[in-house]
């Protein structure tokens, strides 16, 4: 193993993920809700959306269209073509309802509040997760 | 009254959430998959984004555990309490896995990608809003939120 210390980011990365945290909290604190993305953009989906997965949807369309407005354009590199991208998302879409929960509601909320079943969640899709791109970028590819 | 002021902490919730999105990399595909790649160039950033997020979480869940009630309306909480470890969570959580491997992306950054850079992304999403809709037709009806 070798670390790309020129892609390394602690501070951003410390940052934004303090940010999470303190939205998961006051979602949990303030609405009583778990901010799981799955679990509130499946209901979307479902057509049967409680109000507050609309405002938090909304709020979650804002922060990028403020960062925008601002001129600003993240970084945004996506490798995998349509196809690939048609696989993928088929895989996240049904696979997180399936755990119900995904990198937020198992990953964040999950973990904060010392779950078991979240921990495991968490070990399953990190593994397959590591194991793809290790098929993809280093087996798979000669 | 109460009924909006919980919108709007849903509103500020989503805001805040979309932002450390952003500002953490986590938006980044290619952010996340060096993260993935243990055998190439690893970049550990991920890891700090879960420990940022997680040490600001175990302070902020820690303060639901003595509570029934939300802190600014006094409504119910609704809080996941599910402890089964089954064949669900696993091979659910495995199959997300192997999607999160192949594109770098997972539900959060998905949304926040498609106003980003839509024309990149949108396979993906409608691939994704598709496997949600499939999971509930297949369950018949929708499976209890986490």
């Amino acid at each position: 193993m070798t670390i790309d210390w020129t892609s390394f980011t602690p501070w951003s990365a410390l940052l934004g993920g303090a940010l999470i945290g303190i939205a998961a909290s006051l979602l949990a604190l303030g609405a009583g809700r778990i901010a799981g993305i799955s679990g509130i953009v499946g209901g979307l989906v479902g057509g049967k959306a409680a109000r507050w997965q609309l405002a938090f949807v909304a709020g979650l369309l804002i922060a990028p269209l403020g960062w925008l407005m601002l001129a600003l354009m993240p970084a945004f590199v996506l490798e995998a073509g349509p196809g690939m991208q048609i696989v993928a998302g088929l895989l996240v879409g049904i696979g997180t309802r399936y755990a119900n929960g995904c990198t937020s509601g198992h990953g964040v909320c999950g973990l904060s509040r010392l779950s078991l079943r979240s921990l495991v969640a968490v070990l399953a899709f990190m593994g397959a997760g590591f194991v793809t791109v290790y098929l993809l970028r280093h087996a798979l590819i000669a | 009254m109460t009924f909006s002021r919980t919108l709007l902490v849903s509103f500020i919730a989503g805001a805040l959430f979309g932002l450390g999105l952003i500002v953490s990399g986590m938006a980044n595909p290619a952010k996340v998959t060096g993260f993935l790649d243990l055998a190439g160039a690893w970049d550990p950033s991920l890891a700090l984004v879960m420990a940022g997020a997680i040490g600001v979480g175990l302070f902020g869940f820690g303060l639901t555990r003595n509570r029934s009630t939300t802190l600014f309306t006094g409504e119910a909480l609704h809080l996941p309490d599910n402890r089964r470890i089954d064949h669900r969570v696993i091979l659910g959580s495995l199959a997300f896995g192997v999607g999160w491997g192949l594109a770098g992306i997972c539900p959060g950054p998905a949304i926040v990608a498609l106003v980003l850079a839509p024309g990149q992304v949108w396979p993906f999403v409608l691939a994704m809003l598709v496997g949600f809709w499939l999971h509930g037709w297949l369950e018949g009806r929708a499976a209890p939120r986490c």
